[in-house]
């Protein structure tokens, strides 16, 4: 297993490195806009996935009321830590109400 | 630069907590401490380990757990693309900027003005990330059992939020960009196994922005 993991991690670790290493004469102004853009696109998906997905079904759980309380909360400039906390109190205490 | 300071903590803090459902996951997947750990040292993605563990827990061979977290990782390189304008390291520091290119570390680079904050925010949070995200991962090894499942304290439902605490200050200019990606995310969902989805979005950004 060992073993298993050390390789998993190399091949992971190959598309770390293989971002430093393109010359920079190659990242024209559009690719860096591009990889701008990945930031937004990549983030936005996993929260969509992380908010209203489990097991290849859309499903409105605590999680959904748990996003929207944190939305609100970022909106009205909450410190970051705190709204990840009230997130998860959101979600649990849903949870645990039997939702 | 204190407030940049501020929200590399609390990211550490906040993957942290979701660090402890890893382990205890990939305990109760039958991993041993050792492998387990190094997941978290080595590999350092969470995607890619979560991935990795789900394909054990499966009864997956080696082989289709070293596929899928390796699948998973790709979109650090893109993130990696977008450091290496930002932090240009040289020699060994680069190996070590490459380790800590995720999505947090990436995230909160991203959401700062200036460039001397986007570095002072990659190397701080990548930091409080690797720290934090394998302390948690030992706690959750070794006491996932008496701490019980992640949703149970929704810590899944923390994990999102984190998330979207760090995309936040890029949504005012990206509306419809970040709209498309969460739509294609959910709906390629209900056909495409776990992970493709998000990677899909990817084309979206291929998109060139209208010029205003």
């Amino acid at each position: 297993m060992t073993l298993t993991v050390i390789l998993a991690s190399l091949a992971v670790f190959s598309w770390k490195i293989l971002g430093y290493l393109i010359p920079q004469k190659w990242i024209t102004e559009g690719i860096r806009q591009f990889s701008e853009r990945v930031t937004v696109v990549l983030m936005s998906a996993l929260v969509a996935v992380q908010t209203f997905v489990s097991a290849n079904q859309v499903e409105f759980d605590a999680r959904v009321p748990a996003l929207g309380v944190a939305a609100i909360l970022f909106a009205l400039k909450v410190p970051y830590i705190v709204v990840v906390i009230a997130a998860a109190a959101v979600a649990g205490s849903l949870r645990a109400l039997g939702f | 630069m204190k407030r940049v300071l501020s929200t590399s903590i609390s990211v550490g803090l906040a993957t942290g907590l979701y660090g402890i459902s890893f382990g205890a996951l990939a305990a109760v997947a039958g991993l041993d401490l050792l492998s387990i750990m190094l997941l978290s040292i080595l590999m350092f993605s969470g995607g890619s380990q979560f991935a990795f563990i789900g394909v054990i827990a499966a009864g997956g061979a080696p082989i289709s757990a070293i596929t899928s977290s390796w699948l998973l990782g790709v979109r650090n390189g893109f993130y990696a693309m977008r450091l290496n304008n930002v932090l240009a390291p040289r020699g060994f520091l680069k190996l070590v900027a490459a380790q800590l290119s995720i999505d947090e570390s990436n995230g909160v680079s991203a959401a700062q003005d200036d460039f001397k904050s986007q570095r002072v925010g990659f190397w701080a949070t990548g930091i409080a990330v690797f720290v934090f995200w394998n302390l948690a991962t030992l706690l959750g090894a070794l006491a996932g059992d008496f701490l019980g499942s992640a949703e149970t304290w929704g810590l899944d439902a923390a994990a999102a939020a984190a998330f979207l605490g760090l995309v936040w200050p890029k949504l005012k200019d990206n509306k419809t960009l970040a709209l498309a990606a969460s739509v294609v995310a959910v709906v390629g969902s209900l056909f495409l196994p776990a992970g493709v989805p998000v990677l899909l979005t990817v084309l979206i950004a291929l998109v060139p922005r209208r010029s205003k």
